[in-house]
C-alpha cells in the first residue's frame, strides 16, 4: 500500500531544512522498499514545529517535527508509514491543541492540500463559490460580500463591499481587480502563506471580484522577496486556466477573467495601493493624491478594485457559504476571522486564525508560549512597523479595530511582533523614522524630510542633549506626518514613536511623570 | 565609481529579445526590467537608450524608475547574493549582533561584495519568516533562526559549492 507523506514546501519551513528533509524521506522510502507518495503541502503555521511532516493514516493525519533529514532514518526505523511512535512525534495533527484551538476559514485548506491538486482543492470546498457566483447577478455577489461584514484586511480595514459597489457601478469599457501581495510589513506572513499553500484560493477570490464588478483582467502585484509565492501562483494560474476555472468563458458560463502576477522590486512604499498601481504601469512607486478614488480611476486610469491577499482569499469562503455564515464570527465592527501571525521573541510562533475579540494575552501566552527567551515580554508591535507598541497594561483589550483605535493603536493585518524585556524602544523608535526615511516614495514633505529630523532628534534625545525640549520637538514632528502627510507611511510611522514614548518614557532617559 | 564596461555582442541580443517580447504588454517596463536583471545579472545604464526608444519614454523615466527601486542594481553584483533581514521581527531575536558579525565575517559593509567575487551583501526589510527569525535571504531560499555559527555553515557551503 502506498502511503501519502506530507512534507511543506512554505518558504518558513524550507527555511528550516524541509527540503533536505523531503529528499531524505525519498532516498530513504526507496532503500527500504517502503511505497509513499510524497506531497509538498503548505505549512500548517505551526512553524516552531517546522519542518513538520505528516502522515496519512486510517486514524487521521499523524504529526512529526521538527524533522531534519538526519531524523528520517530513525523515524522509518520507528515505523514511520504507520504513524508509529517516535521521540517526534506530535499525534494527530488535528487534535494539536494549537491548531484545534483555531477557526480557521480563509487557511481552511492551507496545509491540509497539495497547493496544484484541483482534485484537493475541489475536495476541500474549493471553487463551491465560484460556482455559487456564477449563478448570481453582480449586484448579489457584491451584496454577499457587504453583508459578511469583511474589510480590509491589509490593515485599512475599508469595508470590502463597499469598495466593490463603487467599481461595480462604474461605467467603464475596462476594469480592474488587483491584488495587492506587497506584503512588506515585518511580522506578518498570512499572504505569503495563502500564495504559496493555497495559491488557488487567491485565484478563486478575485476571479469572483471580477465577476462582480465587471472585470474582466486582474494583476497580483507580489513583492520581489517572495519568489516563492510567484512561482506557486503562476503555475496555480497555468492548472486553473487549463481546467476551465479560469481565462475565456469560465466553467461554460461565457464570462472571462485573465490573470496576471507582476513582481515588485524591493519598495516598501508600493504596498500603498496607488504608489502600486504606478509600479504596475511601470513608473516610480509615487503615491497619488486622492480623489480620484483607484474604485474610479485606478490601473491604467481605469475603475479598479484592489484588495489585499487576505480581503480576497476570504471572499470564496463568503459566497461558498454566505455573508451571514462569515459575519457571525467576531465582535463590533470587526466582522469574521483576523489570521493572527505571532511572530518574534514568542517560543510558539506561527499562524492563529480566529475570530475577533480575543486578547494580545491570550494570543501571546495560551498559543504563544511566552518568550523565546524566556525573559517576561515587555512590549508588542501590533499592525506591522506603523503600529504602536502596546505595553502590558493593554494586553487585554480585545482585538477589534474600533477597541484598538480607541487607544492609539490599530489591529492592521493582525501582525504581532513579541518583544521581552532587552528591548530599547527608544533605539525601536530610531529605527521606526530610519526605516520611513529609506522607504518614503519623497512626494510629500512631512514623509521625506520629517522622517530624517525624526532620526536626529531622536539620537539627541538618546544622546541626552537637551532632553525636555527635544521631547517636544519630537512630538510635533510627530503631530505634523500625522496630520500633513500623504499616505499611510509618513502618516502612521509615528505611531510607535508616539506609543513608545507614552508608555516607555524611561527608555528615552525620562521618568514617567514627566512623561505624561 | 564603477565603469561601465560594453554590452557585448551576446548581451545585445539578449536586450533586443527582451524588449521585442514585452515592449507591448500593458505597463511593460517591469518585466523589461526584471527580464534583463535576470538575464544580465544587473541593469547595465547602457540599456537606458533601448528601453527608452522601444517604450516611447524618455530615458530619465527610464533612469527614474531604475534607480526608485532597491532591487534594480545598475552594477554588477558577487557570484551570491545575501541579504540581511534589519526588521523589528529579527531584531527582536538579536538581528543586530548578527548584522555585525555578517558583515566583520565577509569583511564588506552593505552594497559590498566580497574580495573573490562570491557574495554580495544587501539590507533587506523583511522576509516573510517572521516567526523563525531572524532570517536571511540566500539568493532565493530563505534561512532561519540564523545563529552566527549557522551563518557561517552557509557561507562556508556556498563558497564550496562553487
Amino acid at each position: 500500500m502506498t502511503t501519502r507523506i506530507y512534507v511543506p514546501m512554505d518558504s518558513s519551513a524550507e527555511a528550516m531544512g524541509a527540503k533536505k528533509t523531503a529528499a531524505a524521506i525519498v532516498a530513504e522510502a526507496e532503500k527500504r522498499g517502503e511505497k509513499i507518495e510524497l506531497v509538498r503541502n503548505g505549512s500548517r503555521g505551526l512553524y516552531w514545529l517546522e519542518p513538520m511532516v505528516e502522515v496519512e493514516t486510517p486514524e487521521g493525519r499523524v504529526a512529526y517535527g521538527p524533522v531534519t533529514a538526519k531524523d528520517v532514518a530513525g523515524l522509518f526505523d520507528a515505523g514511520l508509514t504507520k504513524g508509529g511512535k517516535h521521540a517526534l512525534s506530535l499525534g494527530l495533527t488535528e487534535e494539536i491543541p494549537y491548531l484545534k484551538k483555531q477557526e480557521r476559514l480563509t487557511f481552511a485548506r492551507v496545509g491540509i492540500i497539495d497547493p496544484f491538486s484541483i482534485e484537493d482543492y475541489t475536495k476541500h470546498e474549493g471553487f463551491e463559490g465560484l460556482k455559487k457566483a456564477l449563478k448570481l447577478a453582480p449586484a448579489d455577489i457584491v451584496k454577499e460580500v457587504t453583508d459578511s461584514g469583511l474589510r480590509g484586511r491589509g490593515g485599512a480595514a475599508f469595508p470590502t463591499g463597499i469598495k466593490w459597489n463603487t467599481v461595480l457601478g462604474a461605467q467603464a469599457d475596462q476594469k480592474y481587480i488587483v491584488c495587492n501581495a506587497d506584503e512588506g510589513d515585518s511580522g506578518t506572513f498570512s499572504d505569503r502563506m495563502l500564495m504559496e499553500g493555497d495559491p488557488m484560493c487567491l485565484i478563486e477570490g478575485m476571479t469572483i471580484a471580477g465577476l462582480a464588478v465587471g472585470a474582466t483582467k486582474g494583476y497580483i502585484y507580489c513583492r520581489e522577496e517572495y519568489p516563492h509565492s510567484i512561482r506557486n501562483l503562476n503555475k496555480a494560474i497555468e492548472i486553473c486556466v487549463k481546467a476551465g476555472y479560469l481565462g475565456k468563458n469560465i466553467l461554460g458560463s461565457g464570462k472571462d477573467f485573465d490573470l496576471i502576477v507582476r513582481e515588485g522590486a524591493g519598495a516598501y512604499i508600493c504596498g500603498e495601493e496607488t504608489s502600486l498601481l504606478e509600479s504596475v504601469e511601470g513608473n516610480r512607486g509615487l503615491v497619488r493624491f486622492k480623489p480620484p478614488l483607484p474604485a474610479l480611476q485606478g490601473l491604467f486610469g481605469k475603475p479598479t478594485v484592489i484588495n489585499n491577499v487576505m480581503s480576497l482569499g476570504s471572499v470564496p469562503i463568503i459566497l461558498a457559504r454566505g455573508g451571514e455564515f462569515y459575519k457571525n464570527y467576531g465582535m463590533g465592527r470587526s466582522r469574521g476571522t483576523l489570521p493572527f501571525q505571532l511572530t518574534g521573541n514568542l517560543k510558539h510562533g506561527g499562524l492563529v486564525e480566529k475570530a475577533f475579540g480575543l486578547t494580545l494575552r491570550e494570543l501571546l501566552y495560551d498559543f504563544g508560549g511566552g518568550s523565546a527567551s524566556g525573559r517576561p515580554i515587555r512590549a508588542v508591535q501590533v499592525g506591522g512597523p506603523l503600529g504602536a507598541y502596546v505595553p502590558e497594561s493593554q494586553f487585554d483589550i480585545p482585538l477589534d479595530y474600533e477597541e484598538y483605535a480607541k487607544v492609539g493603536a490599530m489591529v492592521g493585518h493582525g501582525g504581532l511582533v513579541v518583544f521581552d524585556d532587552t528591548v530599547d524602544l527608544a533605539q525601536m523608535s530610531r529605527y521606526a523614522m530610519e526605516f520611513c526615511a529609506i522607504e518614503s516614495c519623497g512626494k510629500c514633505t512631512p514623509c521625506r524630510i520629517g522622517s530624517t529630523r525624526g532620526v536626529e532628534t531622536i539620537d539627541k534625545i538618546i544622546a541626552g542633549k537637551e532632553r525636555g525640549k527635544n521631547i517636544a520637538l519630537l512630538n510635533s514632528l510627530c503631530d505634523t506626518m500625522l496630520n500633513g502627510s500623504l499616505c499611510a507611511l509618513g502618516g502612521m510611522a509615528p505611531y510607535p514613536v508616539v506609543s513608545a514614548l507614552k508608555h516607555f518614557p524611561e527608555d528615552f532617559g525620562i521618568d514617567k511623570t514627566a512623561a505624561a | 565609481m564603477t565603469t561601465t564596461p560594453t554590452l557585448s555582442d551576446q548581451q545585445k541580443k539578449s536586450l533586443d529579445d527582451i524588449l521585442a517580447r514585452l515592449k507591448d504588454e500593458p505597463g511593460p517596463l517591469f518585466p523589461i526590467l526584471h527580464a534583463i536583471q535576470d538575464e544580465l545579472g544587473w541593469v547595465p545604464e547602457e540599456t537606458v537608450p533601448a528601453i527608452a526608444k522601444a517604450l516611447n519614454r524618455s530615458r530619465a523615466e527610464i533612469h527614474g524608475v531604475i534607480t526608485f527601486y532597491h532591487h534594480f542594481r545598475t552594477h554588477p553584483v558577487g557570484k551570491h547574493m545575501v541579504q540581511v533581514c534589519r526588521a523589528e521581527a529579527c531584531q527582536s531575536m538579536g538581528s543586530v549582533a548578527l548584522e555585525c558579525h555578517v558583515k566583520e565575517s565577509l569583511g564588506i559593509d552593505y552594497h559590498g561584495t566580497t574580495a573573490d567575487g562570491q557574495i554580495s551583501l544587501e539590507a533587506v526589510y523583511c522576509l516573510g519568516n517572521c516567526a523563525l527569525s531572524p532570517s536571511i535571504r540566500v539568493n532565493d531560499d530563505i534561512v532561519g533562526r540564523v545563529s552566527k555559527e549557522r551563518f557561517d555553515e552557509v557561507i562556508a557551503e556556498l563558497r564550496s559549492a562553487q
